[in-house]
């Protein structure tokens, strides 16, 4: 997670990273995502109301669309989700898992600003 | 076992169906086991409810609960024929002999037919059974078949209860009903002259002709019709006649095996129901309870839970002076209630009447001779006090009794009553076990009626129930979810009136957090209902569900399918060429609808503009399939081509289909407009149907099909084509802003207070006050509609969205693959679904589409 004033998320994975562009930060309207194609890679990415950037893997796991940025971004009990378009689980934003069907999760990649550019970090 | 003993029933009809289900639940150890000897050849069903048979219920949802128990046999058709006392044994008509341990009498009655010259001839009916109506129904479908001018009518003899439910049925089968009654006034038994005369203008004022205070004489057969004389030599034309002039018992089966009858007739039992043979009983209407015969279903329960009490050993027993001979229905719009000692007969007893002849209503409390004491009363015109009044017979008056029942007088809840008042009649359920029901966890009216059987029969104690559900502090929660302590009508009203119109605004000041799949679709449909632009317009774009988000539907692997609206099912040649080729070029499914349009499958999101440039250049615009708004209004050919046609069922669908389009509701709406009685269009399984009559239009509201199918209800007949539009604008804006989230049109009517009645009220009547209200916002949005598709296309902001990826614009999602089936591209099956299977048909080969 990163905040759009700029600050760099803290990198906690110990591998190698490169930092991707997706799009500029105009392009990401709040609580509506979008996806970015990295090889074969689907990154789903997410401006909340509040400002913050989070990205998740962007296939739904139960149907296996890779629809996940278009889902509805909101929060449960404060933490940051998006409802899958296709069967309407949740999804936590800060660390993927599914907050309605126990041991589903989805992937979560670090994202940052970076002179006006969404970036992601891949491995 | 060897000492289970056998019980014979002898008719499976509603009191029959009592006893076995009251003896099955109380003999626990199977002392005994039953057989129940049925006449007809269907389930025991809800004879009280017999008339909504013609409104559209169906056998089915009329049946009562399956007896399906080891220790019950159940025969159908298969009636009782001889009884043999001595050797205790009953043969019944396939020739089977049954020997028995107890018998009971549970024939109920057989229609009164008056013997008049002509009364077997073909069209002529009893209304008793659902094979009754069917014939009936069968007959007048063929009358109004047959060409010729003028309306074809109906002769219903006897104006009582059941003679006015017929008329109401006669109405509905297209027929003009004419009722003929011998005594005085309509239903005799159970108001006075003063109501009587009311509910003969009442009555009358509803297209059913009324001729009281004399008597058929004679039935002939001329030119394919029938011809009713009347004892004041009035001759009635007639397409149909139906006896429903009071019933007698069924009791030849007790008269042939010598038991002791009623002075008129009735198989005589005591205050234990048992005849004067000690191993038979008799219960129902063909019991004569220490002489008297009872045509109400609440007193043969109360006889059937008497013997299944004795059968077990119990000491029960009748107390007739006791039994509720209360009635309220509902008829043609009309209440009637009469209940207690509604004509004055107990000695002093003094009559209160406030006569209002103006509002319709008609009420009367008969009280003790020192004003202390209610003992009845009759209430025509309106009869909601009724559930409060008839638990209080016997009681002590809690307030002045002229008070109690005129306008803006005391207004009495279920707190006014005792614990020991009866709530349910019907199945004698008291206000303390209610209580008791309440505490022991019951939260709601179904819950109620399972665990107590209250409101389950004539259901006219419900609203009885929802108020002491309230008086008794249980809240039923009705919130949208975490984010908003409100219902969504609630959330409607207080949008409407804040004038906020972004979601941020609404959280912040009526909610907490920052919303979920569930509040924010709830709060974009009510602002979309409220005319707040294009649906993609700023903040409101991040509000919408899965389809609209990218106005289309999702499909199971991502990609989606596109619906151009194609109105009333009307399409001209060149339209189904340009579906025809956009499909073929974009590579898309196609299917037609059960909505009479085309739908096309397969579509990636960043192909949905270029495919809707296309369809909007050559004239077409959203079909609002993805949406949770009007979707299609489905029509028959109408009279343009059709022989039986009588009005142009396509171009009232056209023009309802192009009012109504963009409208965005709790939930999807559907509709349907036939051109005739035959219904092709099949407009009552939609939310609003329209069925073309010779005099106009019918409107029905409140269908669906789906996993719980529901036929639409009457609620104005024979309107011009204004009134109809009118109506319909007024049920759809109130259904919007009173209806619950995701809940359809027919759970919303049912649900609400007082019904199909109370909404006729407020739309039609204007009760409320609303409805200028309620058609300024349809004129806004019919004035305001523009195409959402042109839209998108229009705004380069908001084509923006339609890629698949922000940073490969140009490239589709390489998750997303088709097969070829049957000669069109379908989604490549996952590993782990099922394979499709054919049987008796070769192997289609599946092949991978490059």
């Amino acid at each position: 997670m990163t905040t759009t004033d700029e600050r760099p998320a803290t990198d906690t994975t110990p591998t190698a990273r490169r930092w991707e562009t997706a799009c500029p930060l105009e392009r990401l309207q709040p609580e509506r995502g979008v996806a970015a194609l990295f090889g074969e890679e689907q990154v789903a990415i997410f401006r909340t109301h509040g400002g913050e950037l989070y990205a998740l893997g962007n296939v739904d796991p139960r149907s296996g669309a890779a629809v996940l940025s278009r889902g509805i971004v909101g929060d449960r009990g404060g933490e940051p989700t998006v409802a899958s378009p296709v069967y309407k689980e949740s999804f936590s934003l800060v660390d993927g898992r599914c907050l309605d069907a126990r041991g589903v999760s989805v992937p979560v990649y670090p994202v940052r600003l970076h002179d006006g550019l969404v970036q992601i970090g891949l491995r | 076992m060897t000492d289970t003993r056998h019980l014979v029933v002898v008719g499976n009809g509603m009191v029959g169906h009592r006893l076995v289900s009251a003896l099955r639940d109380r003999d626990g150890r199977g002392d005994w086991r039953i057989t129940v000897l049925g006449e007809e050849t269907r389930q025991a069903y809800d004879r009280v409810a017999l008339s909504s048979y013609v409104d559209g219920k169906s056998e089915e949802e009329l049946r009562l609960a399956e007896l399906a128990d080891p220790l019950v046999d159940l025969r159908l058709g298969d009636p009782a024929v001889t009884v043999d006392r001595e050797r205790r044994t009953v043969r019944t008509a396939s020739g089977a002999e049954l020997t028995y341990d107890a018998l009971v009498l549970a024939t109920g009655s057989v229609p009164f037919v008056p013997p008049v010259p002509g009364r077997d001839l073909p069209n002529c009916f009893v209304y008793r059974t659902l094979d009754d109506l069917d014939a009936i129904k069968a007959a007048a479908a063929a009358a109004v078949a047959r060409p010729g001018p003028g309306r074809r009518s109906a002769v219903v003899v006897g104006g009582g209860l059941l003679g006015l439910e017929a008329a109401r049925a006669m109405r509905l089968l297209g027929l003009s009903p004419q009722v003929v009654e011998i005594a005085p006034r309509l239903m005799p038994v159970q108001v006075d002259d003063g109501g009587g005369a009311l509910l003969k203008d009442l009555v009358t004022s509803q297209d059913i002709a009324v001729r009281t205070g004399v008597a058929v004489s004679g039935i002939r057969e001329e030119k394919d019709r029938l011809v009713a004389t009347l004892s004041d030599e009035v001759e009635l034309d007639a397409d149909v006649v139906v006896f429903s002039a009071g019933i007698r018992a069924a009791d030849s089966l007790a008269r042939e095996s010598g038991l002791r009858l009623g002075e008129r007739g009735g198989v005589w039992v005591d205050a234990t129901c048992r005849t004067d043979d000690e191993n038979v009983w008799a219960i129902g209407e063909v019991a004569a309870l220490e002489g008297r015969t009872y045509g109400l279903v609440a007193p043969g329960y109360a006889m059937a839970e008497v013997v299944a009490d004795r059968l077990l050993g119990g000491q029960a027993r009748m107390t007739p002076e006791e039994l509720d001979m209360s009635t309220k229905l509902k008829l043609l719009g009309v209440e009637v209630a009469s209940f207690g000692d509604a004509h004055a007969a107990t000695e002093g007893a003094l009559e209160v009447v406030v006569n209002d002849p103006v509002a319709g209503t008609y009420s009367k409390l008969v009280v003790s001779d020192d004003a202390q004491t209610l003992l009845g009363g009759v209430l025509v015109g309106d009869a909601s006090k009724y559930s409060t009044l008839r638990p209080m017979v016997g009681m002590k008056l809690p307030a002045d009794p002229v008070a109690m029942i005129a306008p803006g007088g005391v207004e009495l809840g279920a707190d006014a009553l005792p614990d020991s008042a009866q709530i349910c009649s019907c199945n004698a359920v008291t206000k303390g076990a209610l209580k008791e029901a309440i505490g022991g966890g019951a939260c709601t009216v179904p819950d109620l009626k399972a665990c107590t059987k209250a409101g389950t029969s004539c259901g006219s104690c419900v609203p009885l129930l929802k108020k002491l559900l309230v008086d008794e502090g249980v809240e039923v929660s009705k919130a949208l979810c975490e984010h908003f302590g409100f219902s969504r009508a609630e959330l409607f009203q207080i949008i409407a009136s804040t004038g906020l119109r972004t979601f941020t605004e609404v959280v912040e000041k009526h909610g907490r957090g920052r919303g979920c799949d569930l509040c924010k679709p709830a709060v974009a449909s009510i602002l979309a209902s409220l005319g707040n632009g294009h649906i993609h317009e700023g903040e409101q774009a991040a509000l919408q569900d899965t389809n609209d988000h990218f106005l289309a539907n999702m499909q199971r692997n991502g990609t989606y399918s596109v619906v151009p609206r194609i109105a009333g099912g009307e399409i001209t040649p060149e339209g189904l060429i340009v579906i025809g080729e956009v499909a073929r070029d974009f590579g898309l499914y196609t299917k037609i609808t059960g909505g009479q349009r085309i739908d096309m499958f397969g579509a990636r999101v960043e192909q949905l503009p270029a495919i809707w440039r296309r369809l909007v250049d050559a004239g077409f615009e959203s079909g609002h399939a993805y949406g949770k708004s009007l979707r299609t209004v489905k029509s028959c050919v109408g009279s343009s081509w059709c022989r039986y046609g009588v009005q142009d069922s396509v171009g009232m669908a056209v023009l309802l289909e192009l009012r109504y389009r963009g409208l965005r509701s709790p939930h999807k709406l559907k509709s349907g407009v036939s051109g005739c009685a035959r219904e092709c269009a099949e407009a009552r399984s939609k939310d609003f149907g329209v069925i073309a009559t010779e005099k106009g239009w019918n409107l029905y509201v409140g269908g669906n099909g789906g996993a719980t199918p529901r036929h639409a209800q009457l609620i104005v007949q024979d309107v011009d084509q204004e009134t109809l539009i009118r109506t319909i604008d007024r049920f759809l804006m109130f259904y919007i802003r009173t209806a619950d989230r995701l809940q359809r049109t027919a759970p919303w009517l049912e649900e609400l207070e007082g019904g199909l009645d109370h909404l006729r009220e407020v739309i039609v009547d204007d009760k409320l006050g609303i409805c200028a209200e309620l058609d300024a916002a349809m004129a806004l949005h019919v004035e305001n509609y523009a195409d959402e598709w042109r839209g998108v296309l229009e705004d380069p902001k908001k084509l923006e969205r339609y890629v698949s990826f922000v940073n490969e614009p140009g490239t589709p999602d390489p998750t997303i693959s088709f097969v070829t089936e049957r000669g069109q591209p379908v989604p490549t099956p996952r590993a782990g679904d099922p394979e499709p299977v054919l049987i008796g048909v070769p192997a289609f080969g599946r092949q991978e589409v490059q």
